[in-house]
């Protein structure tokens, strides 16, 4: 059970709580290398024309509380580098299945972090600004960069993730 | 001329851009846009046009669809750089995405306003002046002024362009409105979030030009726009700089204690583990004073007007505005539901208008702060 997620526990998926264990046994550093792999050849082909002049060898940390599990990385011009640790210049922490919701867009940064299920320290400056850049990338860009089948999977998650937050 | 005003109000009582569309239709394009572009159109005229139009905030592209796709009849927006009030970095439009929005929200024939709500500084006016070229070349529905000089300018080089008296402007009675009106042809104004209703019923009593109230989101409202606070912690105005309390001056840090929230290292708040978070404005800081801490300026509730609705359409509001340039499209869609959702109840039947529970769950659930308010609207003791 995830403390501070709106879902009672019977409505957690057990796929997420499958991936959630698994990720949970997983070193960190490998499994940032994995993530910073699967985003570079994804995502960051519709990332990388955004401004990010003055992030790049910036270095962040997002810690997933629930799992315990912290990835360190940086983002260069070639996409995001994993680091075995540093002293990052911001850190995300959040639950695993709160960090899924923002990625698929179904909450608002702000009201997570109002409830305090979001904490942004370090340079604010700069976790706003990678904030407010993802924002402004539309969600159905961000999709056409997964393949296919991996594509609907995601929308098909959103959507039912979506429904349950309606109900 | 009042039998072609009927015409068109028969036709398509919706709003300005619709009334302009229509008179250019019918071929008295002239005729009625010198009234409606220009110069004082009699308030009842106004008034019955535009009625509780519905704006809300976009601070990217994504947001400004969420705005339109869930029932904005107009969003605000601003560009990337300190002529508007949320200079925060990341955020904002640049030519291509403000083309885009425009063509957007034009398409399903929704309005666009551009905020260019701060005030320039004699080293750097021509940014200013670039900036209401900008948003007149790029077709913009009106732009949101707080600065006279600016107005001016506008007035002079674009006559064509509509234009909004800002919050930032800080014009609280029917006189000063008037004055914006008759000097530089402002066409609307965002009331202050100072005064009660029946002090904002007295100014849309006294003056031709179309009032718009914030109806949600947070609030600002020492003397709007001349406030001097984060200037005083952290050597940004707000008026100049762009933003009030900026990300680079902002601190979050999670202690024994509890989180400490820091403006420029000034301590504004300490939150225990089970408390509500807020931005660390410094009005809305717990400070010591005289032994006892608590809000001492301002406590960090939301702004949320849905049951003075009714009343709000009795006097007449032109629109009503939505805070939060800087919170993202998750937030635009939700709160731009409810409002549409809202709106169109109490346009369908005010008398028997309820704020649904449902309605103000969604709400609160993305505020600011642990409860809404009235704001200074409901002074019952006015
Ligand atoms: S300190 Fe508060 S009142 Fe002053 S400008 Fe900032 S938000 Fe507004």
């Amino acid at each position: 059970m995830i403390a501070t997620n709106n879902l009672p526990a019977t409505q957690q998926s057990t796929v997420s709580v499958a991936i959630k264990k698994m990720l949970g046994r997983l070193p960190a550093y490998p499994a940032t290398q994995a993530f910073v792999t699967a985003f570079n050849l994804t995502v960051w082909k519709k990332l990388k024309d955004l401004d990010w002049d003055g992030l790049y060898g910036k270095s962040f940390s997002v810690v997933i509380k629930d799992l315990p599990m912290a990835m360190y990385f940086s983002v260069t011009e070639k996409g995001l580098r994993a680091l075995k640790t540093t002293q990052p210049d911001v850190v995300f922490t959040a639950t695993f299945m709160d960090l899924i919701r923002l990625a698929l867009r179904l909450e608002d940064p702000d009201a997570l972090f109002f409830n305090r299920r979001l904490l942004i320290e370090g340079n604010t400056d700069i976790g706003l600004r990678v904030k407010n850049m993802l924002d402004g990338v539309e969600f159905e860009t961000l999709l056409e960069s997964f393949p296919g089948m991996f594509g609907k999977a995601v929308m098909f998650a959103r959507k039912k993730l979506q429904h349950r937050r309606a109900q | 001329m009042i039998p072609i005003m009927d015409e068109v109000f028969n036709a398509r009582n919706d709003n300005y851009y619709h009334l302009r569309r229509a008179c250019v239709d019918m071929g008295q394009g002239d005729l009625c846009l010198a009234r409606f572009t220009r110069h004082s159109v009699f308030s009842g005229v106004a008034m019955a046009g535009t009625l509780l139009e519905l704006i809300c905030p976009a601070g990217s592209l994504p947001a400004l669809k969420a705005a339109i796709d869930h029932g904005a009849d107009g969003v605000y927006l601003g560009l990337k750089d300190n002529t508007n009030a949320r200079n925060f970095s990341g955020l904002n439009f640049d030519n291509k995405s403000l083309a885009e929005g425009i063509r957007y929200a034009h398409n399903k024939h929704r309005k666009v306003l551009m905020a260019l709500n701060t005030y320039p500084q004699p080293a750097t006016l021509a940014r200013w002046q670039q900036a209401v070229d900008t948003a007149a070349s790029a077709g913009v529905d009106a732009i949101i002024l707080a600065d006279p000089g600016l107005m001016a300018y506008a007035n002079k080089t674009h006559p064509e362009l509509r234009l909004h008296l800002s919050v930032q402007g800080s014009a609280t009675n029917y006189e000063a409105i008037n004055f914006y009106h008759e000097h530089f042809g402002i066409q609307r104004a965002v009331i202050p979030r100072v005064l009660s209703l029946p002090q904002v019923e007295n100014v849309i009593r006294n003056t031709p030009v179309e009032i718009e109230l914030f109806g949600f989101g947070g609030l600002c409202v020492m003397v709007e726009g001349r406030c001097l606070l984060s200037s005083y912690a952290c050597g940004d105005s707000p008026n100049t700089f762009g933003a009030c309390s900026p990300g680079h001056a902002v601190r979050w840090q999670q202690t024994p204690k509890g989180m400490e929230t820091r403006l420029n290292g000034v301590l504004i708040d300490r939150y225990a583990d089970n408390e509500k978070a807020g931005y660390p404005t410094l009005c809305k800081g717990r400070f010591e004073v005289q032994g006892e801490t608590y809000y001492a300026l301002e406590e960090p509730t939301s702004l949320n007007t849905l049951e003075l609705l009714p009343e709000m359409h009795r006097l007449g509001i032109a629109a009503i505005k939505i805070e939060g340039r800087q919170r993202s499209p998750a937030y635009v869609a939700q709160v731009t539901q409810v409002w549409r959702a809202a709106i169109d109840a109490v346009k369908n039947n005010a008398e028997h208008f309820r704020a649904q529970p449902g309605w103000l769950a969604q709400l609160d659930k993305v505020s600011e702060g642990s409860m809404h308010t009235l704001g200074a609207y409901y002074r019952p003791w006015k």
